[in-house]
């Protein structure tokens, strides 16, 4: 059995520990919001967070989950109420939107870790996540977006 | 995937003859509004699917005052789940707040009017829907109309229509949802009007995408996210080679491992089929199979290309011809010849290839991603061995398309429905992204050789463009639809064959190559390498010249108006005339496709031969439009998608095996190398053109004359080397 939490649930599960925690998120806890692109950390569609830092769960296993905390594109806001939700609507980022679940999940790390973030730290932070769609000129607008809600307390 | 002709033949003709229109209450308990038209019945039959005067959308209106449009094309990230809902609230002064999408189920009454069939592609959708989709919204909203004037018992001509509600001359309100049962008795009227578009409320704005919120929560619903009480899950060991055969295979191991349900011979390969994704996809790497490797065993795309470059020396099937291309040479002042390549491509939507299947005794429903309903469904039936109206197809969200999704062959349904028949069980077939690169479909490597000469002053007087690549259309169903001729098929030349420049002697020609390798529509088609190679050339003959590249071509398109707009619009924008700093260069190509019109400038710089660019500016004229936040999404993904493949992108094989995987072997642009993109739109009152594919052509060639500008270097070859500029 592995034990973790899954946007603040807990979960305790019966699966092969060498198991990509990204299928277990989407197989066994029916979270489907956290995709599959590529299967070796190449595309970051996969991104969640583990203890609050950006995991590329395609190639973690689950065992490396096991007594902490994941948040997936499902835990990030119950209602579209996280400031780069709002910004993502507000530029109306998405075109097929299969990439964005992780790029929002990149994103909110970023934004944590530097809240008012330079383009040159958005390249950083957003390099891994590849949108086929090319939405990265509206991805890069909508950060900046959500930095300026969050610093003028406009964030809810 | 269109060709002009055909679409240029055959717009617009869908709503004339209306003939009846049926209205019920549906279950749900709204006004459920169809069109039928003569000769169809109700019952699709087999012959009625050729037909391009078919049926069109449908709206939903609830008594709970949601108006569902159900939307006949499916989204790619293209926009169609708000661009034809906009249309047809526009006419309905719907509640835009209340406007809701559905994806059609297959049904003839959904077909594409212009092609016959259920199908989303050649960038068709919105001008294709136009007429079909507000013709629908002007339908239900004056039955709106008339319900109301029957109950206020005043003539329909004293009410008006505002954000979903009928209102009187006295300014009585009744909501669509009211007039929802008093609507659904109503015999339908025989013409509406539709609106003047100076009213227009929706069409023209950058209104945002329905879609958006719920992918933004993880809750849209892509195919590989559908899942089924009691699903398996299912990979397919596919041939290493093209057209190799499976001989045996010992699944000892595999078949002890833990999950694993069935390991089976599909014609497509082995299936493994298991509780879950990862336990199907372990036992598949401890499967061991012996391949019949079969002709294509030692493919080689270096000797391919050598083949194509002897094969271009010779004179190929004839597909333009303006004067005389050679003695115009012989006279030329100075002349230049050079031969561009392009590689194979794959198309690489985020989202690998995936399809489920719920096979029973005598119904089959399928979920995917699918561009190609009609041709899905019915290959689907093939294969379950049931009619066709015993097999649903459920389209879900596609996690990108850019034309894989609309296999000719159907090949990842049919071998879903190939899988379930051996699962037993409710299925899902996973592509891993590597199975998704292997699985061909690609877009076909190509070689222009291309020779042209300048006369005594700089002006083009020659041109000869021959080709040498294999042919999209050739040996599928729409072959004899879609090809001029057996070496003529417009898909690989269009955007050649149609040079728009005013030079008097232009030579066109085909070599069309036979290799075992499946190909099939890009993004863009055979734009995606003509205007790369033509608008290469045509900045090769302005430096033969002596002369500005947009002053050049402007020279030679002053009756070309709709060219020379965006070609002037993005130079003015690009501020074409105002230097740049040192080390950077700015590259423009101009090019038609799919209704639309593209032109743009590209700023670049190279270091240590690394190319970066740095700003791109884009205009488009696409006519008439419908929402322009959509429109520069879609250029902007464009000329990224189109700089992605200029950049990075190459298909090889050696000894038939495909060299690329993933995306560490084929690149995909990335935030940190993702140009400043501006996209200037032309205000036009001209028929609607499409906007999916028309920003990718321009980007290759934009960014390799932009090249030359800074190193004096021409790009021949795609993706740009700068080690093999000349």
């Amino acid at each position: 059995m592995i034990g973790f939490s899954v946007n603040g649930k807990r979960v305790d599960l019966d699966v092969d520990p060498s198991t990509p925690l990204l299928w277990v998120i989407r197989e066994q806890l029916g979270l489907t919001g956290t995709k599959y692109g590529c299967g070796m950390a190449q595309c970051g569609a996969c991104t969640v967070h583990i203890n609050g830092e950006a995991a590329r769960s395609c190639v973690a296993p689950v065992s490396r989950a096991a007594g902490k905390s994941v948040t997936t594109i499902e835990g990030l806001s119950p209602d579209l109420s996280n400031p780069l939700q709002r910004a993502w609507l507000e530029e109306d980022v998405p075109q097929c939107g299969y990439c964005q679940s992780g790029q929002l999940m990149s994103a909110a790390v970023l934004l944590r870790d530097k809240p008012r973030p330079t383009d040159e730290d958005i390249d950083e932070a957003m390099t891994g996540n590849i949108c086929r769609c090319g939405t990265y000129p509206r991805i890069r607008r909508a950060i900046h977006r959500a930095a300026e809600m969050v610093a003028k307390g406009d964030a809810r | 995937m269109i060709r002009r002709r055909v679409a240029e033949g055959i717009t617009g003709k869908g709503m004339q003859r209306r003939d009846f229109l049926r209205a019920s209450v549906a279950a749900s308990g709204g006004l459920l509004i169809g069109f039928h038209f003569p000769g169809l019945s109700q019952v699709a039959s087999a012959q009625s699917s050729a037909n391009v005067f078919m049926p069109n959308a449908f709206v939903r209106i609830g008594t709970d005052e949601r108006v569902t449009v159900i939307v006949n094309h499916s989204e790619m990230g293209q926009g169609v789940y708000t661009s034809l809902p906009m249309l047809l609230a526009e006419e309905l002064d719907a509640d835009w707040t209340k406007v809701g999408f559905e994806p059609a189920p297959v049904d003839p009454k959904y077909n594409h009017p212009a092609f016959g069939m259920q199908i989303t592609g050649g960038s068709s959708s919105v001008w294709s829907g136009l007429e079909q989709f507000r013709q629908a919204g002007a339908l239900a909203r004056a039955m709106m109309v008339a319900a109301a004037a029957q109950q206020w018992n005043v003539d329909s001509s004293t009410c008006r229509t505002e954000s979903g509600a009928v209102f009187s001359e006295s300014n009585r309100k009744l909501t669509y949802g009211q007039l929802v049962g008093a609507a659904a008795k109503l015999t339908p009227p025989e013409h509406v009007q539709l609106k003047d578009p100076k009213t227009f409320k929706l069409i023209g704005k950058p209104i945002k995408r329905l879609d958006t919120p719920e992918k933004l929560n993880g809750k849209a619903v892509f195919g590989i996210d559908v899942k089924l009480p009691g699903m398996l899950t299912a990979v397919v060991a596919r041939p290493p080679i093209f057209g190799a055969k499976m001989k045996s295979f010992d699944d000892s191991r595999p078949r002890a491992m833990p999950g694993v349900r069935k390991i089976v011979a599909i014609p497509a390969g082995v299936t493994v089929i298991a509780d879950t994704f990862w336990q199907a996809k372990m036992a598949r790497e401890a499967l061991r199979i012996e391949w019949d490797e079969g002709s294509m065993q030692g493919f080689s795309t270096t000797q391919m290309m050598r083949d194509f470059r002897e094969r271009a020396k010779s004179p190929g099937t004839s597909v333009r011809k303006d004067g005389d291309s050679a003695a115009a040479l012989a006279n030329a002042a100075k002349k230049v010849e050079a031969v561009y390549e392009v590689p194979y491509l794959s198309h690489l939507m985020m989202e690998p290839l995936n399809c489920v299947v719920d096979l029973r005794a005598d119904s089959c429903e399928v979920w995917t991603g699918s561009q190609f309903q009609t041709v899905d469904r019915a290959n689907a039936a093939k294969v379950a061995g049931l009619p066709n109206e015993k097999v649903q197809l459920h389209t879900t969200f596609l996690g990108g398309g850019f034309g894989r999704r609309a296999n000719p062959q159907s090949d990842f349904v049919v071998e879903a429905v190939q899988v379930a028949k051996a699962a037993g069980a409710p299925v899902k077939v996973i592509w891993t992204r590597e199975d998704d690169m292997a699985g061909g479909w690609y877009r076909p490597a190509f070689l222009h050789a291309i020779e042209g000469g300048v006369d005594a002053s700089g002006n083009a007087i020659s041109w000869r463009s021959r080709l040498v690549g294999q042919s999209i259309m050739a040996g599928t169903p729409f072959a004899a639809m879609m090809m001029k001729g057996k070496d003529y098929d417009p898909a690989s030349l269009e955007g050649v064959d149609d040079l728009p420049y005013a030079i008097p002697n232009v030579a066109v020609e085909s070599h069309q190559a036979e290799i075992n390798v499946p190909v099939q529509w890009w993004r863009s088609v055979g734009h995606s390498h003509t205007a790369f190679a033509v608008e290469c050339f045509v900045d090769e003959l302005a430096a033969l010249g002596g002369k500005d590249p947009y002053q050049f071509r402007r020279a030679m398109l002053q009756k070309q108006p709709r060219y020379l707009g965006v070609l002037d619009l993005a130079a003015q924008k690009a501020g074409w005339d105002k230097p740049l700093p040192k080390g950077m260069g700015r590259g423009i190509a101009v090019h038609f496709a799919f209704g639309s019109y593209s032109a743009h400038v590209a700023e670049v710089s190279v270091t240590d031969d690394r190319v970066r660019v740095h700003r791109m500016v884009c205009a488009i004229d696409c006519g008439q439009y419908v929402n322009p936040g959509i429109i520069a999404a879609q250029t902007e993904g464009g000329a990224i998608f189109g700089a992605s493949a200029a950049l990075f992108q190459e298909l090889t094989f050696e000894n038939g095996r495909l060299q690329q995987t993933n995306f560490h072997t084929f690149p995909v642009m990335r935030m940190n190398e993702c140009p400043e993109i501006e996209t200037h739109i032309v205000e036009s009152n001209e028929k609607s053109g499409g906007i999916g594919e028309p920003g990718v052509p321009c980007a290759a060639p934009a960014i390799a004359n932009a090249i030359f500008a800074v190193t004096g270097k021409r790009i021949r070859r795609l993706p740009i080397r700068m080690t093999e500029a000349v």
